[in-house]
């Protein structure tokens, strides 16, 4: 689904954050990134989506250059932070802005919505709040519900795990899992936390200072791998 | 402690996305800056001069219309002067008192340039009236004058962002305008022996200055006791209501983002203040039409910003209103030219609106009402594109919610890119100019109004322009609107 040949990506010639040189997400994957600040996770996403230019080498995402063409956005769905809301709307008003843009009528974004109703823990939806005036979890829980509307086939969530709390962690967790199960999502996750992400990804890649550094199917042994290789 | 605040802002101004990337807006800032100065130190060195030729006693006249000289210099500050914000927040939980942060904020918009501004008035005139046998009560006089610009400095800061305050007291100061006018009531009788008193005696000028720490004191209080998270700095946020706008889904992708559009600009204060700008300007024909000492071709002029002041006032920040979720936008399944034509729409149908609106100016004449018309078909044509062009270069990220803090940074209308607009006037001039003087003024509006069409026939290869610039600029957008003030 997704393929990344020669990527680098700097602000100077010293200054190099992200240089991957081979990756191959197939489709159906659970991909989970980890990494300490400023090992390149956002950078990746970024270059991703096109939202950042690439210095060299590219991204394809389903067979399409992502900084040449943009038929890639019908297919992908990112949350990677607040910026990603639009503050004035409602949390209604933005599923529905979301679904208008996938082409999804109102009674498919309500489907979403009511599957997920337990997630938003009764204080998003009919809050009488605007998004910029929700909680930072808060805003987090509808960007994240957003991503789902539309049926993409690639879906980008940049730290999903941060600022929520337990009950919800645990929930998303198996949100994730479910869509880790669709064969025809690839779901694409960075974390801190390696406890959650190996539990929800079937693949762990661990980027250091904008390197692969180590690129591991998950299986029992996995989190000590890693918690071996981040250990201070 | 004040040398720590300095270095802040000195870094604060130079590093921030827009100064670097627009030096050359800058540049024409600081050419109109000259401009006023120079405009003020003339009106200043010959004004005495030129009441004295017309029969009048200057100081008596300039103490007559004062009144409406400080008012409006409030009304100016109220939409135009930026708020004391030295980053607050960060600084709260610092090692300093409260006392130093309002005190520096305050001090702050003292040496504002609205305050400066003014000297260039009153020391030439001051320096007039000395020449001219005034004596040493001129020195006072001026001094309360400085003092009285500076009480109008810490007015604003404590009626800033209160409307309900604001708009009665402009209210007002416009009844007491017009009934002046029609010659019912002269508030002028009343305030003008208060000023002149500033001269005559030798006491009163204490009356600003006491005025001065008065204010002060009360703004330093008012910041002071709101200077904690969950009042003054907090974001004061509204009862939200859903609104679907169904109506609009029969347009399609088109609807969807004109609904967005409605809600940007009902939801945000930034964006209601520029329709509110954008109303007034309505009113700005006023001064051309029937005015003999207005050449004929600013007819043309007028009708331009009669018809066009969304256009112009809105238009211009396309895309910086959608700059807090600018990634969203590029990343979603969005093409531009839906994204574009969306915006295009919407001043156009504003601009069909402020049209008919205008519609009162029939009472001028039909001929009147034209240059209004075609202003209207050229700022559709032509001037719709320009802005939208632009806007492309116009990396000002826009802040909508800020506007809603008490503090806020109140940047409702920019200067700068006010200067803009200037190109987008200049060929319709020149045109209707043209025309008349081959033939006459009807012409002239052919003129403009087949420049006008001429644009509307090439909509699609300026957007095309337009979306290239998009594409190209996208990365450095993307950068730029990242950066928050």
């Amino acid at each position: 689904m997704i393929q990344v040949h020669n990527l680098t990506k700097r602000y100077s010639l010293e200054r190099t954050v992200l240089n991957i040189p081979f990756l191959e997400i197939p489709k159906g994957q659970s991909f989970g990134l980890v990494g300490n600040n400023g090992a390149g996770k956002t950078t990746f996403f970024s270059l991703l989506l096109d939202l950042i230019q690439p210095s060299s080498g590219q991204i394809n995402s389903g067979l399409i250059q992502v900084d040449k063409s943009e038929a890639w956005k019908p297919f992908t769905a990112a949350f990677l932070d607040e910026s990603f809301l639009i503050g004035y709307l409602t949390a209604e008003e933005y599923f529905y802005f979301i679904g208008d843009l996938r082409g999804q009528n109102k009674a498919d974004v309500d489907a979403v919505l009511k599957k997920h109703e337990e997630f938003f823990n009764g204080e998003i939806l009919n809050s009488k709040k605007y998004l910029r005036d929700l909680s930072k979890g808060n805003m987090k829980k509808v960007g994240i519900i957003a991503t789902l509307i539309g049926n993409p086939e690639v879906i980008v969530l940049d730290e999903p795990f941060a600022n929520l709390d337990p009950t919800t962690v645990n929930r998303l967790k198996i949100i994730i899992k479910e869509l880790a199960d669709d064969p025809n999502v690839t779901i694409l996750v960075s974390s801190h936390d390696l406890v959650h992400t190996v539990e929800v990804c079937n693949r762990i890649v661990a980027l250091h200072l904008g390197e692969v550094v180590k690129d591991i199917q998950t299986s029992p042994e996995t989190l000590k791998e890693l918690e071996a290789f981040f250990a201070v | 402690m004040f040398k720590h605040f300095i270095t802040l802002e000195w870094k604060a101004f130079f590093r921030s996305a827009s100064f670097a990337s627009n030096l050359v807006l800058k540049i024409i800032m600081a050419l109109a800056a000259l401009y006023f100065i120079a405009i003020f130190s003339a009106l200043g060195f010959f004004g005495f001069k030129i009441l004295e030729e017309q029969g009048l006693e200057p100081l008596a006249t300039v103490n007559k219309y004062l009144i409406y000289y400080l008012v409006g210099d409030l009304v100016i500050r109220y939409f135009f002067q930026k708020m004391p914000v030295t980053n607050i927040k960060p600084l709260l939980s610092l090692p300093i008192t409260r006392k130093v942060i309002v005190h520096f904020s305050l001090g702050k918009t003292a040496i504002s340039f609205f305050n400066v501004m003014h000297a260039f008035f009153f020391v030439p005139f001051t320096i007039a009236l000395f020449t001219h046998g005034y004596g040493y009560h001129a020195v006072l006089w001026s001094l309360a004058m400085m003092a009285m610009i500076f009480a109008n400095n810490f007015i604003n800061v404590l009626i800033n962002n209160k409307n309900i305050v604001f708009y009665p007291l402009l209210a007002l100061v416009v009844i007491f305008a017009s009934t002046q006018y029609y010659h019912v009531f002269d508030i002028t009788n009343y305030t003008q022996p208060f000023f002149q008193a500033m001269y005559a005696t030798n006491y009163m000028f204490l009356i600003p200055i006491v005025l001065v720490a008065v204010t002060y004191y009360f703004s330093f209080d008012y910041f002071k006791k709101n200077l904690s998270l969950d009042t003054g700095l907090a974001k004061k946020s509204e009862e939200a209501k859903t609104e679907n706008f169904t109506w609009l889904n029969q347009f399609g992708t088109l609807g969807t983002f004109l609904k967005n559009d409605i809600k940007l600009i009902k939801r945000n204060k930034r964006s209601r203040t520029t329709v509110i700008m954008s109303f007034l300007f309505l009113f700005y024909g006023f001064l051309f039409f029937n005015n003999p000492h207005q050449p004929a071709v600013m007819g043309i002029f007028a009708g331009i910003f009669v018809s066009g002041g969304f256009l112009f006032t809105f238009g211009q920040f396309v895309p910086s209103w959608d700059s807090a979720y600018y990634q969203l936008m590029m990343s979603q399944n969005i093409q531009y030219r839906q994204y574009l034509s969306s915006k295009w729409w919407l001043v156009v149908i504003a601009t069909i609106i402020s049209t008919i609106l205008a519609s009162f100016y029939l009472y001028f004449g039909i001929h009147t009402y034209m240059l209004i018309v075609v202003g209207a078909i050229y700022n559709i044509g032509v001037n719709s594109h320009l802005v939208l062009f632009g806007g492309a270069f116009v990396k000002t990220p826009i802040d909508l919610a800020m506007a809603n803090r008490a503090f806020g940074d109140k940047q409702a209308f920019n200067v700068k890119t006010m200067l803009l607009v200037l190109p987008k006037l200049l060929l319709p001039v020149l045109l209707f100019g043209l025309g008349s003087s081959i033939m006459n003024q009807n012409l002239g509006l052919v003129f403009v109004a087949l420049a006008g069409v001429l644009g509307f026939a090439f909509r699609n290869m300026v957007f095309s322009k337009i979306e290239k610039i998009y594409k190209s600029e996208k990365y450095a957008t993307i950068a730029a609107y990242k950066q928050k003030n």
